[in-house]
């Protein structure tokens, strides 16, 4: 894994110092609170609902176990003793006081963490394909080109006051785990000719005005990708709106400019930047050095017998990993009725402990909220298993109805207009107690709590959007979104759901799905595809189906 | 005396009171003219063939928040500029380490400002360096 340089580590240690100097100069009226504003957001400080609200940076979603257990002492000391892990790879802190971030920044430092650009009018936390490394399917790793633009993008002096956030994803394999095209720049890794480079989208996002990434390169070779990114930043920090914050990221200025102009004022700019970075091949060379693959230890390619709980477990929760004799292991945070993507400060111990012991100390976080054992021999697996059940992190449920994304809602963001975990702990314990879960198979269901979309609904089989009319909560239903590499937005059905209505629509729908498919070979996407919204919207809205229900 | 302050490597300055910039409107009028304001919404080739004559051009930066001149210094420094090149306005004095990577030569900001945030806190900022130079240094 990347270890932090003497040169991290001082970068870090002196933005602690800043950040320090900074919060003292607020108390004494140097710095007045709109300029103090945009500092606490570059350190990752949101004011919430109820508290300030801490969030730390996961590079990519890798860490390691004593990165882990660092989480877990720094929510015991200064937080509730929990965290939670969020669609960007990141963990939040809910309830640390102002004065106490500065030592919990130092904290994070001491591991080579930290909360540097997670919010704010900049290049946020890289984010990349959460089995980078180990996946069958890669191509290369995506994950050092991601801490390259990471050291770039890091108190860029260009790019830190931006018109409006920026979000790169990247992903190294065929099957597009990353969402890149609901970024503002997605890239994916290609081969032509023998040489490696990237497909790049430009102009994605979720959010209120949801819009697929446009591809302005469909070949850029590995030797331009910071230059290129450059250029992007350079023509978007120019020509972005600012006078409307709703109209202001990228994916607008490429919607109202259109994609032909952005892609030359990008290449005019590019011919300008590509000979600016001579050091980056070199730092390219050194960081991919960093993350060499472990040292595997050979084992049986067969997954081991075992009870029956576990047979239902390694049917979910394993994907392939590219040698036969490991596999790749997704720790579900979405026990139902939990709230999704939180987990305790034992359970980070627990994690921590396994990664040890039998995952050469490597952890990701997944922007389904999960987290990820990337490589475990095949041989290990019951132990791990039982290790986790122990530690209350054993959910079979990986992909299935019950893995839930869900934003924090209205029970702790100050944005929210409607609750989206107690919808989200709802239906996952609704389909438990049906035991329909594994019937239903792959169906991926994701839960906002307002319109600026966190929960990623857009790009759910079944995305639900919470809102509030005239002061009470109404949930809206899309049906059809796609976050992989045939990504699609989802396509509302109709009028919403008031709270108690919102969990019987969900289940008319699986049970429509159900009735519908060809087989159980065919998911609810594939199903959906073929169908449309018609059959479902039947299932919704008319009386029969409601009666039946009731 | 100028009641603005002009801060550069050496920390504070006065800002010479006779010295005037013109507008970019005013500047095709006034040949002899060299020193020239810019909006931060400026295109700058807009300035042409003027650009070879002008020795200083001044950057407004009208909101803490608003870093489009960041990229317009950029962009005059790789056209070629190699004048004078000031930020003026609402800067912070985290934002001066990030003016002088981007080519700019010097910050002006109004008196108020200038007590409220002294010398020492600007002294205080400008040492700080990111990874750009880095990979910006040409390969060993």
């Amino acid at each position: 894994m990347y270890a932090y340089s003497d040169f991290d580590e001082s970068f870090v240690r002196d933005r602690v110092r800043q950040f320090r100097d900074q919060v003292e100069r607020r108390i004494d009226g140097r710095l007045s609170e709109d300029e103090f504003k945009p500092l606490r957001l570059m350190n990752g400080l949101y004011l919430q609902l109820h508290a300030y609200m801490l969030r730390v940076a996961i590079p990519y979603g890798t860490l390691d176990a004593r990165q882990m257990r660092q989480l877990a002492a720094i929510s015991e000391r200064w937080d509730r003793g929990y965290g939670h892990f969020t669609t960007r790879q990141n963990i939040q802190f809910n309830w640390p006081k102002l004065c106490d971030v500065p030592d919990m920044l130092d904290a994070l430092a001491d591991v080579g963490m930290h909360a540097i650009q997670t919010s704010g009018n900049c290049v946020r936390n890289v984010t990349s394909d959460h089995f980078a490394g180990a996946a069958a399917d890669e191509i290369a790793d995506p994950r050092p080109y991601a801490e390259l633009l990471r050291q770039w993008s890091s108190d860029h002096p260009e790019f830190q006051y931006l018109p409006r956030k920026f979000k790169i994803a990247i992903t190294g394999a065929t099957a597009d785990r990353a969402v890149t095209r609901a970024h503002d720049i997605g890239l994916r890794v290609v081969a032509r000719d023998g040489a490696v480079g990237f497909e790049v989208s430009v102009g994605g996002g979720l959010g209120r005005t949801p819009m697929i990434g446009r591809i302005i390169r469909d070949f850029l070779p590995e030797a331009d990708l910071v230059p290129y990114v450059e250029a992007v930043l350079g023509v978007y920090n120019q020509l972005g709106r600012r006078d409307n914050k709703y109209k202001a990221r990228i994916k607008i200025a490429v919607h109202e400019m259109g994609l032909d102009t952005i892609r030359e004022l990008v290449e005019a700019r590019f011919a300008e930047t590509r000979s600016e970075f001579p050091g980056a091949e070199a730092a390219l060379a050194e960081i991919r050095a960093a993350f060499r693959a472990p040292d595997f230890r050979a084992g049986g390619t067969a997954i081991p017998s075992g009870s029956p709980a576990f047979r239902a477990w390694a049917d979910t929760n394993l994907a392939p990993h590219r040698r036969e004799d490991h596999a790749i292991v997704t720790v579900s945070l979405k026990t139902p009725g939990q709230q999704p993507g939180d987990a305790s400060a034992g359970q980070m111990r627990a994690i921590a402990d396994l990664a040890e012991t039998f995952g050469y100390d490597e952890i990701r976080i997944s922007h389904r909220q999960n987290v990820i054992l990337p490589h475990v021999r095949k041989d290990d697996l019951p132990a791990v298993f039982e290790a986790l059940a122990a530690a209350g992190l054993a959910a079979a449920n990986a992909g299935l109805i019950s893995d839930i994304i869900a934003c924090p809602g209205m029970d702790y963001c100050a944005l929210a207009t409607a609750r989206s975990i107690p919808v989200a702990q709802e239906i996952a314990v609704l389909f438990e107690t049906l035991d329909l879960a594994h019937e239903v198979g792959p169906l991926r269901l994701n839960v906002s709590g307002c319109i600026n979309a966190c929960g990623h609904h857009h790009v759910a089989d079944i995305g639900i959007l919470g809102l509030e009319r005239a002061g009470v909560e109404t949930y809206q239903i899309t049906l059809g979104g796609d976050p992989t590499e045939r990504i699609a937005i989802g396509e509302r059905t109709g009028p919403g759901f008031a709270a108690d209505e919102i969990v019987g629509a969900v289940e008319r729908i699986v049970t429509a799905y159900l009735e519908l498919r060809d087989s159980a070979d065919e998911t609810f996407a594939d199903a959906y595809r073929r169908l449309g919204l018609a059959p479902f919207q039947k299932a919704l809205y008319s009386e029969e189906s409601r009666e039946n229900a009731a | 005396m100028s009641d603005r302050v002009l801060i550069t490597d050496a920390g504070f300055g006065p800002v010479d009171p006779a010295e005037r910039y013109l507008g970019l409107a005013d500047l095709v009028a006034a040949p002899g003219a060299q020193r020239v304001d810019l909006g931060p919404e400026t295109d700058p080739a807009a300035l042409g063939p003027d650009l070879a004559r002008i020795q200083a051009i001044r950057i407004a930066f009208p909101a803490v928040s608003d870093g489009r001149g960041f990229t317009l210094a950029r962009t005059l420094r790789r056209m070629g500029f190699t004048g004078r090149l000031r930020a003026a306005g609402q800067l912070i004095p985290e934002q001066y380490p990030m003016t002088r990577a981007c080519g700019f030569d010097e910050v002006e900001i109004d008196a108020d400002r200038a007590r409220r945030q002294p010398e020492a806190d600007w002294r205080a900022a400008a040492r700080r360096q990111g990874y750009l130079a880095r990979l910006r240094r040409p390969a060993a």
